[in-house]
């Protein structure tokens, strides 16, 4: 059922540091909940599930717009949305991987609403821009009263919908390392269809040949195959030093599923992740060295 | 903060001022506010784009908009497509080709497809760049093919039109001059 929209109230701040003070001293007597495009959060109220009766507007804030190079880094503001990310020319050169997912969330509806710094701070472990920021090593740039900080995607998911981010602190930014050169980017989602799905099996993969034919690189992280998304260490100890083979692939496969710990739910089932997972790992290994499918 | 905010927004080129709970869904201020029905609802959770508008261009589902972030845009409805009882071009592709049967998500599509011919600008899109862009619009009776055929037909119908419009006064008179040119070396 419906909640009841029309008792829910909004604060409009004026500026990032006005919204900074009202979510401080919103702590203690119902905290605002942060409104970036809503695509998650108004499906949740249209089922009936009120995550707060006050909310805080971000929809105005210029400070969380815009795309920019700093530093051999790009710096995408939180409220950046996947249609923007989907079509930016330096996006699409140097992390095909994202734009790739990006064209993937929802459809064009859900892109031209949906945010980056909402993805985040949704925290659904199917959050599919969120194994890309992992294998990209994404930064997280935090504000709150008290200052600045940025913290690590490495660092960032602590349990199930459980981030280490303060309850009035927003996030502002995410900033991209510049990507690793020469290393292949993959992404794959794995859905009930290509568009408007949530994933059963996300993946998102880096990696790179050494000159000696040997991995010397490899980042590979999944989403929606365990509470919160993941990178799969293990898996890519295996793959580290590796030169390319059907044997390697097959190793990788077997320590992916150690790290990994997918479950029965309404999309899919534990078995059918499993399988998947390893299918869409020895995919990513194929696209990015044709050798690891040879014996 | 307040249960009600003042807005104005433009919808389908008319200025709107509305007092209406911030939280209200666009798909709602537009069909109780506005008076404008055009717009459906589906599923009401951002799945089938039965209320699909263009907010400031740009195909959103209705339903999970917040007024209080339509504040200041400019809305279009499939309202906005016919000039008074004149069809749209869209819209009579739709009608000549079949392009609709029970006629639920066919607001939602046509302005998707709207915006689809906008961003092409003359060009007409490859199938699977209208089956894209139309991935967010579910039809249950169609197959989409006759959907997918009328949004090119469309582009197509639309084409000279357009393109004569683009092209800037110079660049038509040199095309003038050279076309008899070329047709006499081919022959």
């Amino acid at each position: 059922m419906r909640a009841a929209l029309s008792t829910l109230e909004v604060a409009r701040p004026r500026s990032l540091d006005h919204a900074l003070a009202l979510l401080h001293d919103s702590l203690g007597h119902g905290r605002l909940v942060p409104l970036a495009g809503g695509t998650d959060l108004f499906v949740s109220l249209n089922a009936g599930q009120v995550p707060g009766t006050r909310y805080l507007d971000l929809g105005s804030l210029r400070e969380l717009r815009g795309v920019r190079e700093r530093a051999g880094a790009l710096v995408l503001g939180a409220m950046t949305t996947f249609s923007e990310i989907r079509e930016h020319a330096l996006v699409r050169r140097r992390y095909p991987a994202l734009a790739a997912a990006a064209a993937e969330i929802g459809a064009w509806q859900i892109q031209n609403r949906g945010t980056l710094g909402g993805n985040i701070a949704n925290a659904s472990p199917a959050g599919d821009s969120l194994p890309v920021l992992m294998v990209l090593e994404a930064v997280v740039h935090a504000r709150s009263v008290r200052g600045a900080r940025e913290v690590p995607f490495s660092g960032l998911f602590r349990g199930y919908r459980d981030l280490a981010l303060e309850p009035d602190e927003l996030i502002t930014a995410v900033s991209l390392p510049a990507a690793p050169a020469r290393a292949q980017q993959f992404f794959r989602k794995v859905g009930t269809r290509r568009a408007q799905s949530i994933s059963k099996v996300v993946l998102a993969g880096l990696l790179r040949l050494g000159r000696d034919g040997r991995v010397d690189l490899a980042r590979v992280s999944l989403g929606s195959v365990a509470p919160v998304t993941l990178r799969a260490r293990r898996a890519e100890r295996v793959l580290l030093g590796a030169k390319p083979s059907a044997t390697a692939s097959a190793a990788a496969r077997a320590a992916l599923l150690e790290d990994i710990a997918p479950i029965d739910d309404i999309r899919s089932d534990r078995e059918y992740r499993l399988l998947v997972s390893g299918n869409v790992l020895e995919q990513f290994l194929r696209a990015a060295a044709p050798r690891f499918a040879r014996g | 903060m307040s249960a009600s905010v003042a807005l104005s927004l433009t919808v389908n080129g008319r200025r709107r001022r509305l007092r209406v709970p911030p939280m209200k869904r666009l798909l709602d201020v537009l069909r109780e506010d506005c008076g404008l029905t055009g717009t459906k609802e589906g599923c009401g959770e951002g799945e089938c784009g039965a209320c699909t508008v263009l907010m400031d261009g740009l195909a959103v589902n209705a339903c999970l908009v917040p007024a209080v972030q339509a504040d200041g845009a400019r809305i279009l409805t499939v309202e906005g497509l016919a000039k008074g009882p004149a069809l749209s071009v869209l819209q009579r592709a739709f009608v000549e080709r079949g392009g609709t049967q029970c006629g639920i998500c066919t607001p939602g599509i046509l302005v998707t497809a709207h915006a689809l011919l906008q961003r092409a600008k003359g060009r007409v899109p490859a199938a699977v760049e209208v089956r894209v862009a139309l991935a967010g619009n579910l039809c249950r009776c169609t197959g989409y093919q006759k959907i997918v055929d009328a949004v090119r037909a469309a582009a197509t119908a639309r084409k000279p039109r357009a393109a004569a419009r683009a092209r800037p006064p110079r660049a038509a008179a040199k095309a003038r001059r050279s076309a008899p040119r070329g047709r006499g070396v081919r022959r």
